[in-house]
């Protein structure tokens, strides 16, 4: 629990509903046991979610890159998700999720990628290409301090720090 | 791009790279973080590792709880371990233990209390469904629950109880009963009949509808409040005192508490509203609420995301289409904003003159003015029973159409006035609440010029106490009659227009009626209601002392209502709310609300003269007039320091003390501001420089 942001009734919630997405028969293991991609996306909080791949790959720890989560990476991305995880960490792993190409920082084509995660899917939800340019043109202005055209993990901490609304809306509850 | 990847690494020469300090910190970091990745043999990876580490040198205090570190969990339980087993001693063994279950104490308590908390789960599987920003309406919702309640109590126990205590001789009390110091037979003749003899059964209906007849005579209004002192064992309680200090307490009880609430959203907004330039950022890295768990509400958050992208981008085209207007379309364009403007004011007061109108005919036709007749009168047929209950309700009839169709006309006139979408939105809201605000203030001040003395006959008692002998009862009747029209309406709604609407989208697949579709539920609109609501409490609780219980009542069924209401028959808003801005949007329209509320009581506490028949200052010449009484009889030392301090000898070094002290703090922020600034530049200008060192090295080493 120390480990965590999650009080013991969350935690004990979480392992209820990790449970629930196994196999009846393997339940009572299910500290051990890894729970494959296919399985976690049929939970309600990521169901509806646009970044349900790459929240499973930031929090997956299995090392053959199936982004199969274990009960250990589920309460990580709880935790990371909860109230009362700091800012700091927030905006980590934020960081680490927008990173589509994870390669370390924000280029064009991540925030291309993202802006269209944004406003869903279907050829009349996406901007227009001006749009986009448009767009991304007032991002990079806004935080790319060192004018390297891509947002660094520190650059993303800066704009997260001053944005109003980010504490409120990345989180997730069970 | 000269900082390059591990994997694009050339040969030697810019192997230098791999030693920047700043690199090393992004390595070590994702090495963490990644932690099936390989780590680079660094020499300053060790001492990486350290540093990350808690630190326990001297066996000093840790550094952060192991959980604010990015790593996977079984990293930082190898972590804490590792961290456990370095050498501590047994004083700060037993420090950290204690400080463990200490703190797990607080938590557990913190845990225990949160289930206290009203509707918890509620809100949460709200917040879950819809998102923020409709959470932020049913949060505001029970904060006011909460606030009318603890009004209720601070009234109830300070006022009512004593009273009731007294009067039915309880605790072996009594209570005191000055005859008025005016002989003047006239001002003190006041009889309410509770309804003597044989009356119809509707008579109680049309009473509990209008406050008249025999709950006129209940502890709901002011007029119950008839004694002076009462008389509770040993104690003499001063009642007038009493009743005027609670009315100021339950004001500076709601100013506090909404302040208080506000101060975070305050400091938010304002750091907001200075970086006008950081909103793309903010709506692209912190657009997705990601509570949301129905997928219908995710797709109109897409659809909404999108529309409030396109919005800004529109607004930003336009506004350079702005900055590039000819001095001809100024012209025409500001012209029409006058012209528009200029209809404003003439449906406004439209408005108020209707409400005028409306309050005189309702007071000149209504039962109160044949009081004086024998009660027969009002025992009439069932139609005039309606017609008599229609005319008592006029003026909150006339209100209540007010505050519907003035917004229609402000949203359609706004949209000639070619401002910005967000300007438009806001002084499309600003005019609502005015309207909705000063609706009230027309109300009590058409009251007042019936109350106030026209011509010399009522001067003996000064006001006119022919129509009104007990006037703060009726003013209380008036607001109570307003509050409960205000509920009834809004239950009229959800049931009468939201159920068959939504049935008949459902189940007709009609193209007129699909493309009407289900009513919005639109935010701004629903907030302004319940905080007409709130304001008419505020001002209607020193009228009739027990109007904050029936506001409880009201706004808790209220919840449940919008709830259903929203989850069946109402679609989101399509227009996103976003939470920060909106939590301090409201209070800060609930405070102009409060603020808007002290001025009528003001007046009538400290202004009008007070009824000479009912009520505890009967033998005061205005409900203030106590306060100054009152300090007579203290010791002459305290007597004199509260002069002092009243006197302008005080006041006005005091105002000057605290305007210095606001220039201060004014000079300060902007300091702070150009601080930032100057850092920014600077933070922008080392970088360019590091890169130009960087190739400038690169180069050369490639020379050599």
């Amino acid at each position: 629990q120390e480990l965590t942001f999650l009080s013991k009734q969350e935690i004990l919630l979480a392992y209820k509903r990790f449970s629930e997405l196994l196999p009846k028969e393997q339940r009572g293991n299910a500290c051990s046991l890894r729970v494959p991609k296919s399985q976690i996306l049929t939970l309600p909080e990521l169901r509806a979610n646009p970044f349900q791949h790459r929240i499973c790959r930031v929090f997956s720890t299995s090392e053959d890159g199936d982004d199969s989560m274990s009960f250990e990476d589920f309460l990580d991305m709880l935790s990371v998700f909860s109230d009362s995880a700091t800012s700091d960490i927030k905006s980590h792993y934020a960081f680490r999720i927008f990173d589509f190409d994870d390669d370390g920082t924000l280029d064009r084509k991540d925030l291309e990628k993202l802006v269209n995660c944004l406003t869903g899917q279907g050829e009349e939800a996406r901007l227009s290409n001006a749009e986009m340019e448009q767009l991304i043109q007032n991002i990079l202005e806004e935080s790319d301090i060192d004018k390297d055209g891509t947002i660094n993990l520190s650059e993303f901490q800066h704009v997260i720090s001053r944005s109003p609304d980010f504490a409120s809306s990345f989180k997730i509850v069970l | 791009e000269v900082f390059l990847h591990e994997e694009t690494l050339p040969a030697a020469p810019v192997d230098f790279l791999q030693e920047l300090p700043s690199y090393q910190s992004v390595l070590r970091r994702r090495a963490a973080a990644g932690g099936t990745q390989d780590r680079r043999g660094n020499p300053p990876g060790a001492a990486g590792a350290q540093a990350w580490g808690p630190q326990h040198e001297g066996g000093e205090l840790a550094a952060r709880p192991v959980r604010e570190y990015p790593l996977s969990i079984a990293e930082k339980r190898r972590d804490s371990q590792q961290a456990d087993i370095k050498y501590l001693s047994g004083w700060n063994q037993w420090k950290r233990t204690s400080s463990k279950s200490w703190k797990k104490v607080l938590k557990d308590i913190k845990e225990s209390l949160s289930y206290l908390e009203l509707w918890r789960h509620d809100i949460h599987s709200i917040e879950g469904k819809l998102g923020t920003g409709i959470q932020s309406y049913f949060s505001f919702l029970r904060f006011l629950v909460l606030l009318n309640f603890l009004i209720f109590i601070l009234m109830f126990s300070f006022v009512t109880l004593p009273t009731v205590i007294s009067e039915y001789g309880i605790f072996n009390s009594s209570f005191v009963k000055f005859s008025p110091k005016t002989t003047e037979s006239q001002c003190t003749a006041y009889t309410p009949s509770g309804n003597k003899g044989l009356v119809y059964f509707y008579t109680y209906l049309k009473d509990l509808l209008t406050g008249t007849g025999f709950l006129e005579v209940t502890s709901l209004f002011y007029g119950y409040y008839t004694i002076d002192a009462a008389l509770l064992s040993i104690l003499t309680y001063n009642l007038p005192l009493a009743y005027l200090l609670t009315t100021f307490a339950y004001l500076a009880l709601s100013f506090l508490w909404i302040i208080k609430r506000s101060a975070s959203g305050f400091k938010q907004s304002l750091v907001h509203d200075e970086d006008q330039f950081q909103s793309y950022c903010n709506k692209v890295f912190a657009g997705w609420d990601f509570c949301i768990t129905d997928l219908n509400a995710a797709w109109l958050k897409h659809r909404s995301l999108q529309y409030e992208l396109q919005t800004d981008l529109e607004e930003e085209r336009l506004k350079r289409k702005i900055a590039d207007r000819t001095m001809k379309e100024k012209l025409r364009i500001y012209s029409l904003r006058i012209f528009l403007n200029i209809i404003v004011i003439a449906v406004l007061s439209g408005c108020f003159y209707s409400i005028y109108r409306a309050t005189l005919f309702s007071q000149e036709n209504s039962s109160v003015s044949i009081r004086r007749e024998i009660r027969i009168d009002s025992v009439g047929s069932g139609m005039d029973f309606m017609a008599n209950l229609l005319v008592q309700y006029l003026p909150s009839i006339v209100i209540t159409l007010a505050n519907f169709i003035a917004p229609q006309i402000f949203s359609i006139l706004i949209r000639f006035e070619d401002y910005s979408p967000a300007f438009e939105i806001r002084l499309t809201l600003m005019r609502c609440v005015f309207v909705r605000l000063a609706n009230i203030g027309v109300l009590l001040f058409s009251l007042w010029s019936q109350i106030h003395c026209a011509d010399d006959q009522c001067k003996a008692c000064g006001y006119n106490y022919k129509l009104y002998p007990c006037w703060e009862s009726t003013v209380g009747q008036e607001m109570y009659k307003l509050l409960i029209f205000d509920f009834m309406i809004i239950l009229a709604v959800t049931l009468f227009i939201d159920f068959p609407r939504m049935l008949l989208v459902t189940h007709c697949s009609w193209k007129p009626v699909q493309w009407c579709g289900l009513q919005e539920f639109g935010i701004s609109d629903n907030v302004l209601e319940i905080i007409y609501g709130q304001t008419i409490c505020w001002i209607g609780t020193f009228f009739s002392p027990l109007l904050p219980a029936i506001a409880t009542i009201k706004y808790f069924i209220i919840f449940y209502v919008k709830k259903l209401s929203l989850i069946h028959t109402r679609k989101p808003p399509g227009r996103p709310i976003r939470a920060s801005s909106s939590n301090f949007f409201f209070l800060v329209v609930l405070l102009i609300g409060l603020t808007l509320a002290f001025i009528p009581l003001g007046i009538s506490i400290a202004r009008i003269p007070s009824s000479k028949t009912c009520g505890p200052f009967r033998n005061f010449n205005t409900s203030w007039a106590v306060v100054p009484y009152t300090i007579l009889g203290f010791p002459t030392g305290l007597q004199n320091v509260l002069n002092g301090i009243a006197s302008e000898a005080f006041a006005v070094p005091f105002f000057m003390v605290v305007c210095l002290i606001m220039f201060y703090f004014i000079a300060l922020a902007g300091a702070h501001k150009r601080v930032v600034e100057q850092l920014r530049e600077q933070l922008v200008m080392e970088s360019r420089d590091k890169l130009f060192l960087i190739r400038k090295i690169t180069e050369a080493q490639k020379h050599t």
